[in-house]
């Protein structure tokens, strides 16, 4: 099931087309029993994923009366085409160092049911683990943390405007050692607010790391209100565009076609000199008609009647945990 | 009387930490370095000219600089930081914070002019709340030589120490008295001189003036341990608690904030397990100013007759 990471300079990863018609298989090894989703190309399977990925954020967070659906909703479509079709990697043999493979920062870790709940559909920890989400002693902490060996998370995020730095540096390490694979970030629009964020991609410019996509989401709301009125942030592209770096949109991340021609796409300006920037335009709350448009479901749980209601909009694809 | 320390030199810790840096790019290729536009200051010229594929010169921005450094682990690097203490703490608390020591990445945050001893810049650049500032931070190995030659050993020390590190060191020129060849060992405490009355501890700049005080003590009929503390945290405690069951009192010198720094750890580990009378040489919860790094010494209450005059205190507070 789990790609093997290729040499260096190889083809990117393709895909065998799995016949499971409900998408989903269940495999066990010696960290438990989940469910995996087949690695294969077609949308319609990436999606029915997305579905069942949804139900396990509202689940998550509905179970703690805490946590972040709004941006996790938003950006599902992107984290399950990224780790189902784009990225090479490899949750079987997890290590912290990742040498041939892709490597994936969350910067704005607040999206962390997304985040956990796309990790336990590719394999890297069991999907019953998502129930212990938020919860004393669990490994899927509020915002993700390395602290406690959780599989797939390499650095703690929370604190807004660290991740893009940290994915410098690890594009860095990766040049050093001759490892020709590419590093992704995300970011929430709100998050580039932050300083640091200006200062990395200052550096990655004129240092042209090259081997970097970092992608913002672009859903226009923060937990004030609109990005517009807290604190307009005028044209990112042009912004981008003057700091240097190759600047691409999606212009709806909630399309998964969309969102995988626009991640492979953006796989062909790597290597080119500049670093990439993907400005994804998304909707808070995707995927659930009573949360979209809003700022209000940023960080907000729904109760039961909401929850119930929302799930009602979302098939129960692969099972839910 | 003859003296047991006698320095053949003075030399900047700053240097030493800039020859233990290029001897690791000799010695590791894992070493990489990262700096915010102050490499002559930070003495990183000689590891940039040499292993120009593993400097990275990051400009005035220190915040990107940690977490580039914490990127570079991932991927086995071994990145040593370097700018002024003020700006490798204070500055970019929060990135450290979350970044290296929550995230457990193995970076080395080399921090020269800390202190009042950077003299004439004054307030600004003076900290003396980053030995406080990183020790609170689990996890974090806080270490603060005292000469030339030291610096240079915690600097090669510590890269073979898997784990985060705060190197505190210096701008001035001291006596550089330590063996060239004495291994650095994190955590552990060195006695310099054997004493019975009162036992001195001290980290940095302050180990000379500490010496300098052991002469006139004795003199004055005081047998004082002196103890160089160069590791703030894990603070050798089973060195602290041995020598004051002995001496029955203590002085801590430092050249930092009295609040935070090596003295609050002592008291602590004292507190716990063996009560005793502890003096505290260090600035009195202020800022620094603009003078020379002697002046400021004085003025600061951080000098040789400073320590004296604490030590001869804590006897006189024995029970």
């Amino acid at each position: 099931m789990f790609s093997t990471p290729k040499p260096v300079g190889g083809q990117r990863r393709t895909f065998a087309t799995n016949q499971n018609p409900e998408g989903g298989i269940q495999r066990e090894n010696a960290a438990g029993k989940y469910n995996i989703i087949p690695k294969m190309a077609q949308i319609q399977d990436l999606e029915k994923l997305a579905s069942q990925v949804r139900r396990d954020i509202l689940r998550m967070v509905h179970a703690v009366n805490s946590g972040h659906p709004g941006g996790s909703l938003g950006c599902t479509d992107y984290f399950v085409a990224l780790y189902g079709e784009i990225m090479k990697h490899n949750p079987s043999a997890w290590n912290m160092d990742g040498k041939s493979e892709d490597l994936f920062f969350l910067s704005n870790g607040h999206i962390s049911p997304v985040y956990y709940s796309v990790l336990a559909r590719n394999g890297y920890f069991p999907v019953s683990e998502l129930s212990t989400f938020r919860k004393l002693n669990t490994r899927l902490q509020g915002h993700p943390t390395t602290h406690d060996q959780l599989p797939g998370v390499r650095i703690a995020s929370g604190s807004l405007g660290q991740g893009m730095s940290v994915a410098i540096g690890a594009a860095l390490a990766k040049k050093l050692n001759g490892d020709d694979c590419t590093v992704f970030t995300l970011h929430g629009d709100g998050e580039i607010q932050e300083g640091q964020i200006w200062e990395a991609a200052m550096y990655a410019a004129a240092n042209k790391v090259d081997n970097l996509i970092c992608t913002i989401d672009v859903n226009g709301q923060q937990i004030d209100g609109p990005t517009d009125k807290v604190l307009p942030m005028g044209d990112l592209k042009a912004k981008f565009t003057a700091f240097g770096w190759e600047v691409l949109n999606i212009e709806n991340g909630n399309d998964m076609n969309q969102v995988v021609s626009g991640l492979k796409n953006a796989l062909t300006h790597t290597r080119k000199g500049k670093p990439v920037v993907i400005l994804m335009k998304t909707e808070m709350g995707a995927g659930v008609d009573f949360m979209m448009g809003t700022h209000k479901w940023h960080g907000v749980a729904p109760n039961d009647e909401q929850l119930a209601k929302a799930l009602a909009q979302l098939p129960e694809t692969v099972g839910d945990y | 009387m003859e003296k047991k320390y006698v320095p053949k030199e003075k030399k900047d810790t700053r240097s030493g930490f800039g020859a233990g840096l290029h001897e690791l790019g000799k010695s590791n290729p894992n070493v990489v370095a990262l700096c915010a536009d102050l490499t002559g200051s930070l003495k990183m010229d000689a590891f940039q000219k040499d292993f120009p594929e593993r400097f990275y010169q990051v400009g005035i921005a220190e915040a990107n600089m940690i977490g580039v450094a914490a990127g570079l682990t991932i991927g086995g690097k071994i990145p040593f930081t370097g700018t002024f203490a003020n700006f490798s703490t204070g500055r970019v608390y929060d990135q450290i914070r979350q970044s290296v020591a929550y995230s457990d990445k193995n970076v080395k945050i080399c921090a020269s002019h800390a202190g009042l001893t950077l003299g004439e810049d004054g307030a600004t650049h003076q900290i003396l709340e980053d030995i406080g500032l990183m020790k609170m931070l689990p996890g974090m190995t806080v270490i603060n030589p005292c000469d030339y030659n030291q610096t240079k050993a915690a600097t090669l020390a510590i890269a073979e120490h898997h784990g985060p590190v705060y190197l505190r060191f210096g701008r001035p020129s001291v006596p550089n008295f330590t063996p060239a060849d004495q291994k650095f060992e994190i955590g552990k405490g060195i006695v310099l001189e054997q004493g019975t009355d009162v036992s001195i501890f001290c980290t940095g700049h302050l180990v000379w003036k500490a010496l300098e005080a052991w002469e006139i003590l004795k003199e004055k009929g005081i047998s004082a341990e002196i103890i160089n503390i160069h590791t703030i945290k894990p603070l050798d405690t089973a060195c602290v608690l041995s020598s004051v069951r002995k001496t029955k009192c203590a002085v801590s010198a430092e050249e930092h904030n009295r609040l935070g720094g090596l003295g609050e750890s002592i008291a602590g580990t004292l507190t716990a397990e063996f009560p005793a009378p502890l003096e505290m040489v260090a600035v009195n919860d202020s800022f620094g100013e603009s003078g020379t790094p002697d002046e400021l010494m004085t003025k600061y209450g951080l000098d040789t007759r400073n320590i004296v005059e604490a030590a001869m205190k804590a006897v006189s507070r024995k029970g």
